[in-house]
């Protein structure tokens, strides 16, 4: 995790006079799995193809290795890609489709043999040398993308919203099976997604994108836990956000009320936003509540239950594993840990 | 049966105009004038080999360089914007909504020897050249007049390539000699099959674009069997004939060339 082995400098594109990348840095380690996220249109898929070669940027450097790789075309990279919509060679069966870049290097027939069964072993997809690609289901086709880009061994895989095209029980498979190939390889992962539980999932570090300017760079657990701004905290799961002011370290007030928190180093009396995650309130007796307010809804959601509570000025958003009746009256207790304070964006920006 | 019964009208419509005539075609090859049965006929045809054997290699000269020509320009086509494409492609058109016979006039009066063409070289010094009346006349008049036929199936074929997949194969280390040769080529290989059918078929039987630009000494196949029906040879037998036996060589080419074909695909 030490080595850096592709570093984006103040990196911009354009498409069409529209900015869609603006001044991005990042720095990626040797074997680290980085997941790009953020909506569509945030430039992540972007700043994955710059990293490619299929989009040069208008300003700015890419350093792969520490070496300037700008102007070196994508076939001359280290680096390979498992495509949006798999983009196999549907002339050719899956055997021929995973040796189709060690044919390119020329490399030995024995040798090519014995790696693409080893990569098929590895993808689950012994026995279908021979199939037509048209014979595939899309998971299939998925795991022949992953190897025919892996079987290069490439320094770093780029994966580019992989899974995106799969039903919700495969997905969840195929995470676990594409994190257990990243350890196992030792590759480095550049993973682009616009789902948030799939980034949390898999990622060693995450990297939350809007409108081409990176937002946050942070471990799973960073992301989700101290979201840098309210855009990253609504993103990142559902949240309440509050508008609040910072009393003095340690101490917020916010719907009315002043709480404990963990977070310090704002300006006294300074205007913050408070974000609280809905699985953090706990609802208790309206007397020992520090917040009350009317439940408004309630949606059984398998796990937990979903609930909508009115109150000091705010609807807020709770998750629980017990519910509350439609029209009752409930406290809402925070601990301090759970309140999470962040500059306010306009101030931020 | 009853699913069938809309392929009816078509059915009957095979039969009159594609399988009847083609009977009627067997069957004036097959008689003389009296009606009764001969092989002379066929025989005869084959007088008119050396005929056949010059259309063949003229039309398949016409059909390389339009290939040539069109495969490059129908894969940049193809990569082009949406917008661009379409227009791209009515200009390609454009050409044919001109009649046909027209536009191998035009070539007269550019490729005469005092047409457009020797005159501007003439302002050199240059020339006369002779160019109307020769076998280079011919197959231009061919490369230019069927040209779009192959250009549009390569096109149409090259167009339902999808980006990613060049960009997978740039990806797995092919240079762009490498994608053309090992994607995109044998990925093409139904645009070239029709587009040489296309191309090839009518340019071995023509015979506007011969008698226009070829002059008497370049007579094709097909002039030959013009002058059967409508010249002063009149000999609508001799003419089945010789059609029968021209329909004949171009089913084995083209089932010769549809083996190669194959077989490429598959080396490849």
């Amino acid at each position: 995790m030490d080595n850096v082995i592709v570093e984006l400098k103040d990196i911009c594109v354009d498409f069409d006079g529209q900015r869609v990348v603006n001044k991005l840095n990042l720095t990626i380690h040797d074997n680290e799995f980085v997941t790009l996220l953020g909506p569509s249109g945030c430039g992540k898929t972007t700043t994955l193809r710059v990293i490619g070669g299929f989009v040069s940027p208008d300003e700015g450097d890419v350093f792969f290795e520490g070496k300037r790789i700008n102007d070196v075309p994508p076939h001359k990279r280290m680096v390979n890609t498992v495509f949006q919509r798999y983009a196999l060679f549907p002339h050719l069966n899956v055997y021929d489709n995973v040796a189709f870049g060690l044919k390119v290097q020329k490399l030995d027939k024995r040798e090519i043999k014995s790696r693409v069964s080893e990569m098929l072993e590895l993808v689950g997809l012994k026995g279908f040398e021979q199939r037509g690609i048209g014979q595939l289901s899309g998971g299939q086709q998925q795991r022949v993308a992953i190897a025919r880009a892996l079987v290069n061994r490439p320094k770093v895989l780029l994966l580019d919203e992989p899974l995106g095209a799969l039903d919700l029980k495969l997905r969840k498979d195929m995470q676990i099976e594409l994190k257990r190939i990243q350890q196992s390889t030792g590759i480095t992962f550049i993973y682009v997604t616009h789902d948030q539980e799939e980034a949390l999932t898999m990622s060693d570090t995450v990297v939350v994108m809007r409108d081409g300017v990176i937002q946050q760079v942070g471990t799973p657990q960073d992301i989700y836990n101290e979201p840098q701004n309210a855009f990253v905290a609504d993103f990142i799961g559902e949240s309440n956000i509050l508008e609040g002011m910072m009393y003095k370290d340690f101490l917020v007030q916010f719907a009315g009320a002043d709480f404990e928190c963990v977070d310090k180093g704002f300006g006294r009396m300074e205007r913050v936003q408070v974000v609280i995650r809905p699985e953090d309130i706990k609802i208790v007796p309206q007397i020992q509540g520090q917040l009350t307010g009317v439940i408004e809804s309630v949606i059984f959601k398998g796990v937990h239950y979903e609930m909508v509570a009115d109150g000091c000025g705010y609807k807020w958003l709770i998750h629980s594993t017990t519910a509350a009746e439609v029209g009752s009256v409930i406290g809402m207790r925070l601990d301090p840990e759970d309140i999470h304070i962040m500059k306010r964006e306009e101030d931020a920006k | 049966m009853k699913a069938k019964s809309p392929a009816y009208p078509y059915l009957a419509w095979m039969i009159i105009f594609i399988v009847a005539p083609l009977l009627i075609v067997a069957y004036f090859a097959f008689t003389d004038k009296t009606g009764a049965f001969t092989l002379a006929n066929i025989s005869q045809a084959g007088q008119f080999s050396p005929v056949l054997l010059k259309s063949v290699y003229l039309a398949a000269i016409a059909t390389v360089i339009c290939l040539i020509i069109a495969y490059p320009l129908a894969y940049i086509l193809s990569r082009t914007k949406v917008r661009t494409q379409r227009m791209l492609v009515m200009l390609v058109m454009l050409p044919m909504w001109m009649n046909f016979l027209l536009r191998t006039y035009a070539w007269m009066t550019i490729l005469e020897n005092n047409g457009i063409l020797n005159r501007f070289f003439g302002l050199f010094g240059l020339g006369p050249f002779e160019m109307i009346n020769t076998q280079g006349a011919v197959v231009l008049g061919m490369v230019y007049n069927y040209l779009p036929f192959m250009i549009l199936p390569l096109y149409s074929i090259m167009e339902k390539i999808d980006g990613s997949v060049i960009e997978a194969a740039q990806d797995l280390g092919c240079s762009s000699m490498g994608v053309m040769r090992k994607v995109v080529l044998p990925l093409s290989v139904p645009g070239i099959t029709s587009g040489i059918t296309m191309v090839f078929v009518p340019a071995v039987s023509t015979f506007i674009i011969s008698k226009m630009l070829g002059g008497g000494g370049n007579l094709l196949i097909g002039d030959i069997i013009d002058l059967q029906f409508l010249g002063l040879d009149y000999n609508p037998h001799l003419g089945s004939a010789i059609s029968l036996v021209l329909m004949v060589l171009i089913l084995l080419c083209m089932s010769i060339f549809n083996q190669f074909d194959n077989e490429e695909a598959v080396l490849l």
